[in-house]
């Protein structure tokens, strides 16, 4: 069971970061758009290696299911072609990537000094059962208003999408 | 058996039988449905549908399938090579993928999640990307369109749908397909009695979600030659054919393990014996049912005009009375044997019933024009659907408070959900109808 | 047993191909998806140590982490094609002018 964790873990994370440099380096934007969705499916993979089924739900049903669809719709809206013919990097790429692996270097350093220091608890021989339960119970009392809140945030979402949407038409 | 087959991998022999008869039946299954759908639409066109190949037609789906393995496998000059070869690849595998957490009966079940549901719902809106991508792979302006119209359709029906099935599983308390039948038979009603409007709009959400007519917007005939299918053909076509029709049988399977009392028989509460056996009346009725259909097949035999059509028809009712036995057989077997065969038994009839409405509805009702389709959804079922989930939770308090029985405390909930269903459609008829007349 | 580290290290190799991906792409649609590649590193961390000390706040956390990206995804989208619809480009760099 151990080996079959390890393995699967070891494979969803290459899964993972391999689509995702795929993605940031793709010319075309559509395949950028299913190598990211190649990466949130093994990431959810590995929410599930941590026993939190349901936010792999979550991650499938919103995330691939529903905020993916709505990248993939606008993408194939909008002219590729155009595009896909053009530069790809800006002109401060050297810098900004430099810069990215400056701050990437400084978390390396911070997780390299504590390493070993955590561990996960020794793990149940099955998925929780009640991990929907658990969630649900933390997200209606504990946490009620920022779930309150985030349900505004969604409402003022919705509302400047549509009001995006309305001035291109008239 | 058991020392032939090493202990460690004993839990899994038996879910990857089951998974290899599903993948193995399924093509056949979506075959005879496209078979039924022939023939249900030859019958209320007042014709006889096929009739050429085997006795009444019943070889037709091998007919066809072999045609169209030996087709010819275009790919088109300017397609994306990769995702065009990917996309059906996808739509197959999510619909095949969505069985796993199916229950087809007590016993028959790949696994049985906690969060059953959400997985069957999260696997089957992948779906939508083998359309998506096979669209705008295909690289034309027919199947991009069908492409678009297909995503925009299935965002916003999943989320009606969604709220139909959230009643059910207000009144279930669980996402696992087994407690969600269980609670049916405590409850002693089917959900989809007592919430016939969660049932209603799960109905037209899972038309729409299949892109079956009067949804089939996204591959509309007349509009779009065949929507993102256009440029596929031969055997990738045939792949997504079969995407659809077992998309057809996940959604008719949810709905008749939420709404429809799962593999429960009609009755299931009503235990009266035959006397001097321990076999329930209502048992039987499986056994009989299959033993009228042999005899009517034997019946018929005889009236076949040619020689090879007669055997096959008595190779039918060979077949029929075979089942008959097997269910007339289950009867004396262990009672979880005997709940096992049944319970598949009923599943499947329930869910092929399902299926049966889906082709009614198809062949009487005219097709919607998306912005039709957009006002339906958005403007009447997914209002309908928040009333009605509201309504579900107020039920639940008064059968807590009070102690309403379960049919008792949700009729109030119907009653409200009627008067608020004719409200919008009262209110959303002069601007239909002012928008039909200004021509838009 | 699996080291937290491990699902540490994949974390901040997403995080810094998201950031890599933020500053030098100029398609906006690239950079938007990986802002999200950005907030699933993010929610790969919430869950780590959620299950470290076996309570379900990281979830739930992650939980709204998904609920901002839906937002922001319908607004930077709605952005975007409003301004495809006016300059008929997605690229950052040619953003430049603040009124047209």
């Amino acid at each position: 069971m151990q080996t079959l964790n390890q393995a699967l873990f070891i494979f969803f994370a290459v899964l993972a970061v391999a689509s995702a440099i795929l993605m940031v380096t793709r010319r075309n934007i559509v395949h950028g758009a299913v190598f990211l969705i190649t990466t949130l499916l093994s990431t959810a993979g590995i929410f599930l290696l941590l026993q939190a089924e349901f936010l792999f739900i979550v991650q499938v049903i919103l995330y691939v299911g529903g905020i993916m669809v709505l990248f993939v719709f606008v993408i194939m809206l909008v002219n590729l072609d155009v595009s896909m013919r053009q530069v790809q990097f800006n002109r401060q790429w050297f810098v900004a990537g430099a810069l990215a692996l400056v701050l990437a270097g400084q978390f390396l350093f911070a997780i390299w000094v504590g390493r070993g220091a955590l561990r996960l608890p020794a793990m149940a021989s099955e998925i929780s059962p009640k991990n929907t339960e658990a969630v649900a119970d933390a997200l209606f009392s504990h946490y009620m208003l920022p779930f309150e809140i985030a349900s505004i945030l969604l409402l003022v979402a919705m509302i400047g999408a549509v009001v995006m949407a309305k001035r291109r038409a008239g | 058996m058991g020392h032939l087959i090493p202990p460690s991998i004993m839990p899994f022999v038996l879910p990857v039988l089951y998974a290899v008869v599903i993948v193995a039946v399924l093509p056949l299954l979506a075959g005879y449905i496209v078979l039924m759908e022939r023939k249900v639409m030859a019958d209320m066109q007042a014709r006889l549908g096929p009739m050429r190949v085997g006795p009444h037609g019943l070889l037709q789906p091998i007919a066809d399938a072999v045609k169209l393995l030996l087709k010819e496998d275009i790919i088109p000059d300017k397609a994306d090579r990769l995702m065009f070869w990917f996309a059906p690849l996808v739509s197959v595998t999510m619909a095949l993928l969505a069985y796993s957490a199916l229950a087809i009966g007590p016993a028959f079940q790949i696994a049985d999640l906690n969060i059953g549901l959400l997985f069957i719902l999260a696997i089957s809106s992948l779906g939508i990307y083998g359309i998506v991508l096979g669209g705008w792979a295909s690289n034309s302006h027919y199947s991009l369109l069908g492409a678009l119209r297909s995503a925009a359709q299935l965002v916003s029906y999943e989320t009606a749908a969604g709220l139909g099935l959230i009643s059910v599983l207000l009144l279930a308390g669980s996402l696992s397909m087994k407690d969600i039948v269980q609670a049916q038979l405590d409850q002693g009603v089917w959900f989809g009695f007592s919430v016939p409007f969660g049932f209603f709009i799960y109905l037209v959400g899972s038309i729409a979600e299949t892109n079956r007519a009067p949804f089939d917007l996204p591959e509309a005939e007349s509009e779009l030659v065949a929507g993102y299918m256009t440029e596929y053909s031969g055997f990738r076509w045939s792949l997504y054919f079969l995407a659809e029709y077992a998309n057809m049988i996940i959604v008719a399977g949810i709905a008749t393990t939420l709404f429809l009392g799962g593999w429960l028989r009609p009755g299931a509460r009503y235990h009266e014996h035959i006397p001097g056996t321990g076999i329930e009346w209502l048992d039987a009725l499986p056994a009989l049912l299959t033993l009228g259909v042999a005899l009517y097949s034997l019946k018929l035999a005889p009236t076949q005009p040619v020689k090879i059509q007669k055997i096959v028809m008595v190779l039918v009712a060979v077949l029929c009375l075979g089942v008959a036995c097997v269910l007339a057989g289950a009867l004396f077997a262990p009672p979880a044997v005997m709940q096992g065969i049944h319970g598949a038994f009923w599943f499947m009839a329930k869910v092929f019933a399902y299926i049966y409405a889906f082709l009614w509805i198809r062949f009487t009702f005219p097709r919607y024009r998306f912005d039709q389709l957009m006002r339906l959804g958005w403007r009447f079922l997914i209002p309908l659907a928040l009333v009605n989930v509201i309504g579900v939770g107020v039920a639940i308090v008064l059968r807590q408070q009070f102690a309403w029985g379960p049919i008792v405390s949700l009729i109030p909930t119907t009653l409200a959900t009627l008067g608020v269903a004719m409200l919008l459609a009262k209110d959303d008829a002069p601007v239909a109808e002012a928008q039909t007349a200004a021509g838009e | 047993m699996i080291p937290v580290d491990d699902y540490l290290f994949l974390s901040l190799a997403l995080f810094t191909i998201g950031v890599i991906g933020v500053l030098t792409r100029r398609n906006v649609i690239i950079m938007l998806m990986s802002i999200e590649l950005i907030l699933n590193a993010v929610n790969i961390n919430l869950m780590v140590f959620s299950r470290m000390w076996g309570t379900v706040d990281g979830q739930v956390f992650a939980i709204f982490i998904i609920t901002d990206a839906a937002a922001e995804a319908a607004v930077g989208l709605g952005i975007i094609l409003a301004f495809f619809h006016n300059r008929e480009t997605v690229l950052a760099d040619e953003m430049d002018i603040m009124k047209w």
